[in-house]
C-alpha cells in the first residue's frame, strides 16, 4: 500500500520531484488534454515497470538503460498507434508529446529506481501510484489554465458570460506561471 | 539559402524549443544554476542535437521510408540518440580530456533530454530536407543553450536575493521561465517580409 500511496502526494512526480515537466507544461492547455496524457503515461508506466521487473535478472548491468528505453519506446509506439486509430482528435491535440513520453523522466526514473529492484506486485503498485499522481497533477494544471484561458473546464462554461479570457494562460507563459505557483503552493501546504 | 536562414532564426528565437515547446525542461531546471555548467550542457546538447537530426534524417529517409517501416520510427530514433551519446562520450574521452572534463558529466543526461528526441520528431513532421534538418538541429541546440545561459545568469543573481521560503528553488525558476517566455514572445514579430 505504501508503494501506491507515495506517488499520489508525498513523492508526487510533478509537484515534488519535478519530473515529466515537458508534457506537464505542454499539453495542459485544457483539462481533457491533461487527462489523456495522464492515461497514456499510466499505460506506458505500468507495462514498462511490469516488463522491467520481469526481466531484471537477465539484463546485463551496462546496457540496462538502453534496454529499458527500447521497452518504453515499444509501449509508446503502441499507445501512439492506438490513439491515432481510435482517437484521432486527441492524437492531434497531443501531437509530438505522445512520442515524447519515451524520454519522460518519470518512466525511466521509476524503471531504474524501483522496478529494476523490486518484485512485480510492488512495481505495479508503484507505477500505478506514480501514474495516477501524474494524471491528477496534469488535470489540475489543465483545469486552471482552461478556466482562466477560456472560461470553462472540460468544455463546460464556468465563468460569467462577460468574462474576458486571459489568453496568456493557454500560452507557454501561463504554463510556467501556473506550475510555478502550484509548486509554491505544495511547499506551503507541506510546511 | 534564404530558407535555411529563416529556419535558423525562427528555431533560435521565435519557436525556441525550451520556451515555446517545453523541450529540455529537466536540464533547464537542474543545470541552469551556474553559468559555467549551463555552457557545458548547452554545447553538449548542440553537438548531439546536430548529429542526431542529421543521422536521424538519413536513417528515416534512406531506410525507414524505403521499406515503409514507419512504426519503428520512435524505437530507431531513441536508439540512434542513445548510441550517439555513447560514441561521442567515448570519442571525446579518448581525444580531448579537457573537453571531456567540461562536457563529460552532461553527456549521459542527454539521452533522456526530450529536446533531442523532440527535434528529431519535428524534423520528420515538418518534412525537412537534409540541409534543413542539419540547420534545424544546430539552431535548436543553440536556442537551447541561449535560454539556458540567460536563465543561469538570472539565477546567479537570484541567489543573492532574499525570497519567500515557499518560492525557493523550482517554483521561482518556473515563474522566471514564464516571464522569459513572455519576453521571447516579442520575437514573434520577426517575420520574413
Amino acid at each position: 500500500m505504501k508503494d501506491f500511496i507515495k506517488g499520489l502526494w508525498k513523492e508526487h512526480p510533478v509537484f515534488r520531484q519535478l519530473l515529466g515537466m515537458c508534457p506537464a507544461l505542454a499539453v495542459t492547455t485544457s483539462a481533457i488534454n491533461g487527462i489523456s496524457m495522464g492515461l497514456a503515461v499510466i499505460f506506458v508506466l505500468v507495462f514498462s515497470s511490469l516488463v522491467v521487473s520481469l526481466i531484471k535478472k537477465i539484463v546485463p548491468h551496462q546496457v540496462r538503460i538502453a534496454v529499458y528505453t527500447v521497452i518504453i519506446a515499444t509501449f509508446v509506439t503502441i499507445v501512439d498507434l492506438f490513439l491515432k486509430a481510435q482517437f484521432p482528435e486527441i492524437s492531434r491535440a497531443l501531437g509530438p508529446y505522445v512520442p515524447l513520453i519515451i524520454v519522460n523522466c518519470i518512466i525511466l526514473g521509476r524503471c531504474e529506481a524501483f522496478a529494476s529492484k523490486s518484485n512485480i506486485a510492488s512495481s505495479l503498485r508503484d507505477a500505478l501510484g506514480m501514474g495516477i499522481g501524474f494524471s491528477w497533477g496534469l488535470f489540475i494544471l489543465g483545469s486552471i489554465r482552461e478556466l482562466f484561458g477560456t472560461g470553462s473546464i472540460l468544455g463546460i462554461k464556468i465563468m460569467p458570460v462577460n468574462y474576458n479570457p486571459l489568453i496568456v494562460m493557454i500560452l507557454p507563459t501561463g504554463a510556467f506561471l501556473v506550475l510555478g505557483l502550484l509548486v509554491a503552493l505544495m511547499n506551503k501546504i507541506e510546511e | 539559402m534564404r530558407d535555411l536562414i529563416l529556419i535558423f532564426i525562427s528555431t533560435l528565437l521565435i519557436n525556441n524549443l525550451v520556451l515555446s515547446y517545453f523541450l529540455g525542461i529537466c536540464p533547464f531546471l537542474g543545470v541552469s544554476g551556474k553559468i559555467e555548467s549551463a555552457f557545458g550542457m548547452g554545447m553538449a546538447v548542440t553537438f548531439v542535437m546536430t548529429l542526431a537530426t542529421s543521422i536521424g534524417w538519413l536513417i528515416y529517409n534512406l531506410i525507414l521510408r524505403k521499406f515503409s517501416l514507419f512504426y519503428l520510427e520512435y524505437v530507431v530514433f531513441i536508439l540512434v540518440i542513445a548510441s550517439l551519446v555513447q560514441i561521442v562520450e567515448m570519442f571525446i574521452r579518448k581525444y580531448s580530456s579537457s573537453l571531456y572534463q567540461s562536457l563529460g558529466i552532461y553527456l549521459p543526461l542527454i539521452t533522456t533530454n526530450c529536446a533531442i528526441l523532440g527535434s528529431a520528431l519535428f524534423m520528420v513532421t515538418r518534412n525537412y530536407g537534409f540541409l534543413e534538418a542539419v540547420v534545424f538541429g544546430f539552431s535548436g541546440g543553440l536556442g537551447f543553450s541561449l535560454v539556458l545561459l540567460i536563465m543561469a545568469g538570472i539565477r546567479e543573481e537570484i541567489h543573492y536575493v532574499d525570497i519567500p521560503r515557499v518560492f525557493r528553488g523550482a517554483a521561482l525558476t518556473l515563474i522566471t521561465a514564464g516571464l522569459l517566455a513572455l519576453v521571447f514572445m516579442g520575437f514573434a514579430g520577426l517575420t520574413a517580409s
